[in-house]
């Protein structure tokens, strides 16, 4: 069988609403996290993807500059949960509420 | 010299601001005081020069322009004074009697509270009566007129700790402003029908020399006298506004001398004989100006019968001459006029003083013996001369010089005043019967209040009476130089007649006057014609009324001091009626002042409350609103706001791809 790149999009499809899906269902802010990174990752399979199939090396180095983004966000990320569960004693997005009325 | 006419009001100006500024600071009352009357003094000598210097002049018209104000187009306002008779003899009397009233006000005045400011406001006053009668176009005379105004309403509410002060001098400021209103109105009319004809000026002797552009006795010259002159009744205190003057009485009695008497309420007068050539040009106008004076005088007169307060009887004494002067400016009378103004400035400023040295006595000895009477109420008083010996003589020869009595001051500008009503071209056999018998009943109360305060029985709380003192001489220095200027100053406008009689002695006034009112008079004819012997027949008929007058106060109040009391005691209503002042106030009340109130009220609870404060209460609570209602989008949690990114993008994703 002939990966084509018709199988990438549908996979990256796949992968995205899956990480959107966990974005939106999960209440631990590590495993919302975990999936907004798979988001990211979706959309860096279509960029590669692409990329390959129509010859034009934009899309990857797009791809080194998500990945930049998603490590500095990474780092962040964490070091604001950490924070939060210092304070809080819970990473559970539920508890992200003190703006609320 | 007429370059320097602007240091005339400038040295008050300079009193009012060091007093005004530093005399908390001054802790020294006599400093205070000699500051204030060097002030006034300074300018009264500038004055004496300018007249002195006038007087040997051929020309006689004298403008000194210190500085543009308004320059609009073709209209030029410029800070202006103006020098000529009318004006001169007015800035002598101004700062002539300031000065006097000042030096009187430091004897008076000993150890007030706020005496600085006492002395700031009265400097302050006369910078403004300066520019008033200085000033050669309306506008700054308009300043003036405003000034004097609210040094009127400073001083009158000097005692401001007490409610009847204030309240008067609330009231003189709302009266006044209503005839401010017409002085106002009728400048703009002015303005606006000599810009008709392609002449923009607010300028006196630019007024006069165009006057020829309106219409001689037309529509609009009217109204635009009768705005001035309704102007002219309110700083006047002519009726029907003449009722703040005798509630101005509530402040220190040097301020009803002064403004009260004997300068501020005169500007209305003044300002008819500035514009004497616009106001001759309406009959019609001169006709209500002497009906209304006339009537002033003898109504006035009447309320003076009952009054016992000692400044009231005085203060309807004012109105009443007032009403004599309003009387010669509609007669066509200028000279007469102005001649009464002066002549009234002296006594009538003496019998104030006077009756402040009386009570500033009477208030000492009731302090001395603690006691709290009414230091102003004549039915405490009697056989003051013993006590007073001083002012009851400048008293006694201002009373007669305010009766008319031969060869006092006021039987030369009275009996002038008399004649014109009586033969002049304007003139009314009636209005001539109503002022002789005005003059009869002023002789009649003035001689009451002499025969209360200073004659018959002691009536004084006999505890206070051996303590009553006469006044210190800084007090009655100036009585002295005032009873010689009221007794001596007629003696400057001798009528014809009388001067023909003695030897040729000229009318001096009239001479001196001549080049502001005599064009005025030929032009429209207006002129005094009559045999001699009837103008001795009205002088002999006054003369004989005041008699008349003095004699039965005597009956009534020396003589038979029951009558009275009878006389209330049968004619109970008509004696309650005249001792509430024809309850004048009362019908103001009703058909003005509480409607007002009223009209006040309701706009304040409807308009106000309901229509303005709910605009904006409105509008604020629409905001809140709208937001009350979008802060639920807000949940503050993160998947719900993840949620609707979500749906977002969702929906963007599907405009995009379906369009």
């Amino acid at each position: 069988m002939i990966v084509s790149v018709y199988h990438y999009m549908v996979l990256s499809a796949i992968l995205f609403s899956l990480g959107t899906i966990g974005v939106l269902t999960r209440r631990n802010a590590i495993v919302v996290f975990m999936c907004i990174e798979l988001m990211l990752n979706a959309v860096n399979l279509t960029f590669i993807a692409l990329s390959s199939y129509l010859g034009n090396m934009d899309g990857q180095i797009f791809v080194f500059f998500i990945m930049t983004v998603a490590a500095a966000e990474a780092a962040v990320g964490l070091a604001l949960m950490i924070t939060f569960y210092r304070n809080r004693e819970s990473i559970d997005v539920e508890d992200f509420s003190l703006l609320k009325l | 010299m007429y370059d320097n006419l602007w240091l005339i009001p400038f040295f008050p100006l300079l009193g009012f601001l060091i007093n005004g500024l530093l005399g908390r600071k001054i802790k020294n009352e006599k400093v205070v005081g000699a500051i204030a009357t060097l002030a006034v003094f300074a300018s009264f000598v500038v004055s004496c020069m300018c007249f002195v210097r006038l007087l040997g002049d051929e020309v006689k018209t004298h403008e000194n322009i210190i500085g543009s104000w308004i320059s609009l187009g073709s209209l030029q306002v410029d800070w202006g004074f103006l020098l000529d008779p009318l004006s001169a003899l007015m800035i002598l009397n101004v700062t002539g009697l300031s000065t006097l009233i000042h030096l009187y006000s430091i004897g008076y005045m000993h150890g007030e509270d706020g005496y600085p400011r006492f002395f700031a406001y009265m400097n302050l006053f006369t910078f403004a009566m300066l520019m008033l009668v200085l000033g050669n176009n309306a506008l700054v005379m308009f300043v003036g007129w405003e000034g004097v105004g609210l040094c009127s309403y400073l001083l009158i509410g000097y005692y401001y700790e007490k409610k009847s002060a204030s309240d008067a001098g609330k009231k003189a400021f709302v009266v006044n402003r209503v005839g401010d209103f017409g002085f106002l109105l009728g400048l703009f009319l002015l303005f606006w029908s000599f810009g008709q004809n392609g002449v923009w000026t607010i300028n006196f002797t630019e007024i006069a020399a165009n006057a020829g552009a309106l219409e001689n006795g037309g529509i609009i010259v009217t109204l635009i006298t009768l705005c001035f002159f309704l102007g002219a009744t309110g700083k006047s205190a002519q009726i029907p506004l003449y009722t703040w003057l005798p509630d101005a009485m509530e402040g220190p009695t040097p301020v009803s001398a002064l403004i009260h008497a004997a300068t501020m309420v005169t500007a209305g007068v003044y300002m008819i004989a500035r514009m004497n050539g616009l106001f001759a040009m309406s009959p019609d106008t001169m006709m209500v100006i002497a009906i209304v004076g006339a009537a002033t005088a003898i109504f006035a007169a009447t309320i003076g019968f009952a009054q016992n307060d000692i400044k009231r009887v005085l203060a309807y004494s004012t109105v009443s001459q007032l009403g004599f002067m309003f009387l010669a400016m509609g007669i066509g009378a200028f000279t007469a006029g102005i001649f009464h103004l002066l002549t009234h400035a002296f006594f009538k400023a003496c019998l104030f003083l006077g009756s402040g040295s009386v009570i500033h006595g009477l208030h000492h000895a009731y302090h001395h013996a603690h006691l709290n009477h009414d230091p102003q109420d004549m039915r405490n008083m009697g056989g003051m001369r013993k006590k007073m010996p001083i002012t009851f003589i400048t008293f006694f020869l201002s009373t007669l010089a305010i009766c008319g009595l031969p060869f006092f001051s006021a039987f030369f500008s009275k009996d002038e005043i008399l004649w014109w009503a009586f033969a002049s071209t304007r003139g009314h056999w009636l209005l001539w019967l109503v002022g002789t018998i005005a003059a009869g009943m002023t002789a009649f109360y003035m001689f009451r209040l002499v025969f209360m305060t200073f004659f018959g029985a002691q009536k004084t709380d006999p505890r206070a009476k051996d303590h009553i003192p006469e006044s210190p001489f800084v007090m009655t220095f100036p009585l002295m130089v005032l009873a010689a200027l009221a007794t001596f100053g007629g003696l400057i406008g001798i009528p014809h007649v009388i001067g023909d009689l003695v030897g040729h002695i000229p009318n001096y006034l009239q001479q001196f006057l001549a080049p502001v009112f005599e064009h005025t008079q030929t032009f429209h004819g207006i002129e005094a014609h009559g045999a001699a012997s009837a103008e001795f027949g009205t002088i002999g008929v006054s003369v004989g009324v005041g008699l008349v007058g003095i004699g039965l106060a005597w009956l009534f109040y020396c003589k038979y001091p029951e009558i009275p009391a009878r006389f209330c005691a049968r004619f109970t209503r008509l004696h309650r009626a005249v001792f509430n002042k024809w309850y004048v106030d009362e019908l103001y009340d009703a058909l003005i002042v509480n409607p007002t109130k009223r009209l006040g009220t309701g706009l304040w609870q409807i308009f106000d409350v309901c229509i303005v404060d709910g605009i904006v209460n409105g509008v604020a609570r629409c905001i809140r609103g709208t937001g009350g209602l979008l802060r639920h989008t807000q949940t503050g949690f993160t998947h719900s706001y993840a949620m609707s990114m979500v749906v977002g993008v969702v929906v963007i994703i599907a405009i995009c791809v379906f369009q």
